[in-house]
């Protein structure tokens, strides 16, 4: 018979909880050293023996049952609540071998929640390097537990985990750690007759965090309310108490259990990176040096790939031209969809060395430094050094950086945090700055490396981090709380990325770019081919029938004609109405209609930008000949001024709208969730589009 | 004294906390009455601090500090 274990991954943060948890289900997701990475519900399957499969789940990392954040808090209710469809037969608790006390707070909690519980020692290896040496059965005794020794990193002890696993047994063996029931005697008898719950930890939890519980009704939870209120229940005292019982427990625990074989200083090496990492000076040129080869790279390595990109879609593009029959649905599978797919896969090269870049740095523990020494600077202007993770996260996209704003545990810190992260420059930007600045700014080298390309892009993120700073300043002075801010994180031991991971994450989400944003990239492509081909049925044939007179009169200037009329009827297609309908909203800013199209489609999501144009450009390319994208806007004349549509003036105003509107419906719709409440957003949206008008507007007006 | 008047390399050992909401979340990190601390560095501007404490490294803002009363 086969046999189903479901089991929990808990433990601290930076524990290698969520490798483990890639070696066991295989399922790879991004890990990160950065405290609370580790954000939604992950769940993996994984095959323990003949016939014994188990579903894994990760929870996230945390330091105690005490949650301090939304996310921490998931970890009690899958826990505690046995009608959860997460809980678990059996509970894996992931400890750091070199800091064992710290970690086994958790296990005491966990394992007076009444599951059967083994203990996963990782790091043991490194542990045994830096001079400290474990007894494990003497600790496995103390604690009435399993414990197995592992290192997820060097895929060690997996095997016996894994037996462990199968031959575990449902009869609860942990030694207990406190009395629990003497912190509250009252109100946990009164909880667990009134809620009918069985474990006398369980009862205290919920007189804690009653008010956050989703599993209470609300009639429990003023049932408990009123306990606490007649019990004279005082959280913070009972959590003291609590707390310190705990760790009196785990010091006789531990008494004997680990011994220092070395009287040298722990994680030396870590130590002396920081003395430079976080250094005054060195400290910040390492900063601003990682950011600016950062941007290089994405701009130049990942050139290559896209010119291959841009033209493998025109070879396939021409030679479908040359061998399909002629018609409507060649031309819309060709210079709807393909000119579409083209759009988005162009992006990949950026998009995964961007996430490379991120993964590795959070990884090694590095980001954790960057939120330390910026912690300071980031407070004057109304922000949290735990704003570095969600801003530094928006250069590749905003909706999982809002995400990842959770972990600000202030509310004031958490809401400027959201509402000037979607400013940071994104990776949907990117190609719109790409063509743009390699359209305008010429190839000079300076030095022989240093590119003027790649310095105005760079130019471009540090305006964008510049209004992110400026918009949130203003909005500290709006925004009251009274609530404390605090910033109390564990600054992890660095450690060498792992490339596996690093790979994954390059793939993931490069993948999950191209199925998301392609969805609506491909649609929205379809749709502008149909609105750029078809027009009122009463005026195309106007044009073709005022045509066809002028070709059977001058049939020598049949080329010339054929390219008018193609110019003509995109102008009175759909989109062209539609373009020119918001043209006199949109001159100022020295954008003409063609470019209005490319500004209303990107509204659903910016990358639809690039796409927008290769099918606006190849609607009105010229017969006979397949240019890339870039030399056919280069070519585009203003027909009034008879000058080029994309001068530097133009291209920079529209780089500037580009970077400040709030294009982008998906982050719309994380804001609205994050902050459950419609101000938020609408705030966002008319901000950044008035700051966007604005800014566009002065610039060309500069530059003209 | 309190944490945040320490210098760099300096150790003291923590005898009690001045802000109630605070030392619980201090004393879940480690950071406990009878623990010894040592100032390992300061960020760039001079805050926050990073300290080890039980073993680990855990950074914490002045303010945060010089709630934690040491002798």
């Amino acid at each position: 018979m086969a046999r189903r274990i479901k089991i929990a991954l808990v433990g601290n943060p930076n524990t290698g909880k969520s490798t483990l948890f890639n070696l066991l289900t295989g399922l790879n997701q991004k890990i990160g050293n950065f405290p609370g990475i580790t954000v939604d519900k992950k769940i993996g399957q994984c095959k323990l023996a003949q016939d014994i499969h188990a579903e894994v789940i990760d929870l996230p990392g945390t330091y105690s049952l005490y949650p301090k954040s939304k996310d921490e808090s998931i970890v009690f209710q899958v826990l505690a609540n046995s009608e959860e469809v997460n809980y678990p037969d059996l509970v894996v608790l992931v400890v750091d071998a070199t800091n064992l006390r710290r970690n086994l707070l958790l296990f005491t909690q966990v394992a007076d929640l009444g599951l059967p519980i083994i203990l996963a020692l990782n790091m043991t290896d490194i542990a045994q390097k830096e001079g400290i040496d474990l007894d494990v059965d003497l600790l496995s005794q103390r604690l009435g537990v399993q414990i197995v020794s592992i290192s997820a990193r060097n895929n060690l002890g997996l095997e016996e985990l894994k037996s462990a696993i199968v031959n575990s047994n449902s009869i609860l063996t942990q030694q207990e750690s406190v009395e629990v029931s003497l912190f509250a005697p009252k109100a946990i008898a009164a909880v667990k007759e009134k809620l009918n719950c069985k474990q006398d930890y369980v009862a205290l939890q919920i007189l804690h965090q009653y008010e956050s519980l989703n599993n209470l009704s609300p009639s429990d939870k003023q049932a408990v309310s009123d306990i606490v209120l007649l019990t004279q229940f005082d959280t913070n005292e009972i959590q003291t108490k609590e707390t310190i019982a705990r760790y009196r427990y785990l010091s006789g625990a531990l008494l004997g259990v680990t011994k220092d074989t070395s009287a040298n200083k722990k994680f030396a090496l870590s130590d002396k990176i920081d003395t430079i990492v976080t250094h005054k000076i060195f400290g910040f040129a390492i900063f601003f040096f990682i950011l600016f080869f950062v941007f290089n790279a994405i701009f130049t390595w990942a050139s290559y790939p896209m010119e291959w990109i841009e033209n493998a879609f025109l070879a396939i593009s021409n030679f479908g031209h040359e061998h399909l029959p002629a018609g409507v649905m060649t031309n819309l599978v060709l210079d709807g969809v393909l000119s579409g797919l083209g759009g988005i896969f162009v992006f990949i090269p950026q998009i995964a060395i961007l996430f490379a870049f991120i993964s590795v740095l959070e990884d090694t523990g590095y980001m954790a430094r960057v939120t330390f020494m910026l912690d300071k600077v980031m407070r004057k202007f109304g922000l949290s050094g735990k704003s570095v993770v969600p801003i530094i996260g928006a250069f590749a996209c905003a909706v999982p950086s809002i995400m990842s704003a959770r972990n600000i545990e202030n509310w004031k810190d958490k809401i400027i945090t959201i509402m000037v992260t979607p400013l940071i420059s994104c990776s949907a930007r990117l190609p719109v700055y790409i063509l743009l600045i390699s359209m305008v700014v010429p190839k000079t080298l300076y030095f022989g490396f240093l590119s003027l390309q790649s310095i105005t892009l760079m130019a471009m993120y540090l305006i964008s981090i510049l209004a992110a700073i400026l918009v949130a300043m203003v909005m500290k002075f709006f925004i009251k709380v009274k609530e404390k801010s605090y910033f109390i994180m564990e600054l992890p031991v660095y450690r060498m990325p792992r490339w596996s991971n690093v790979f994954y994450t390059m793939y993931e989400k490069s993948k999950t770019f191209v199925l998301e944003a392609g969805k609506v990239i491909i649609a929205i492509s379809v749709v502008l081919w149909v609105m750029a081909t078809y027009g009122p049925t009463q005026k195309f044939t106007a044009i073709e029938q005022k045509y066809e007179q002028l070709k059977t009169k001058n049939p020598q200037a049949k080329i010339e004609l054929e390219r008018s009329e193609a110019a003509e009827k995109l102008e009175n297609s759909y989109a062209g109405i539609l373009g020119k309908s918001i043209e006199p909203m949109i001159k100022p800013l020295g954008f003409d209609w063609k470019i209005g199209i490319a500004l209303i489609t990107s509204f659903a999501a910016r990358e639809t930008f690039v796409a927008t144009m290769a099918t606006i450009y190849s609607v009105d390319a010229e017969e006979g000949e397949s240019e890339t994208l870039r030399v056919k806007m280069s070519k585009a004349m203003n027909p009034e001024t008879g000058l080029p549509v994309f001068t530097f003036a133009t291209a920079f105003s529209l780089m500037l709208f580009y970077a400040f509107a709030m294009q982008c419906m998906s982050t719309i719709a994380v804001v609205y969730r994050e902050t459950k409440t419609w101000k938020w957003p609408m705030i966002q949206l008319v901000y950044m589009t008035a700051l966007a008008y604005a800014a566009s507007f002065i610039a060309y007006h500069c530059f003209k | 004294m309190k944490l945040s008047d320490l210098k760099i390399g300096e150790r003291g050992t923590i005898s009690f906390f001045t802000d109630v909401e605070m030392s619980v979340k201090l004393m879940e990190m480690g950071c406990l009455p009878g623990e010894v601390v040592e100032v390992e560095r300061f960020a760039p501007f001079g805050d926050p601090i990073a300290i080890r404490v039980s073993g680990y490294q855990l950074c914490l803002r002045k303010s945060e500090a010089s709630m934690i009363i040491i002798e």
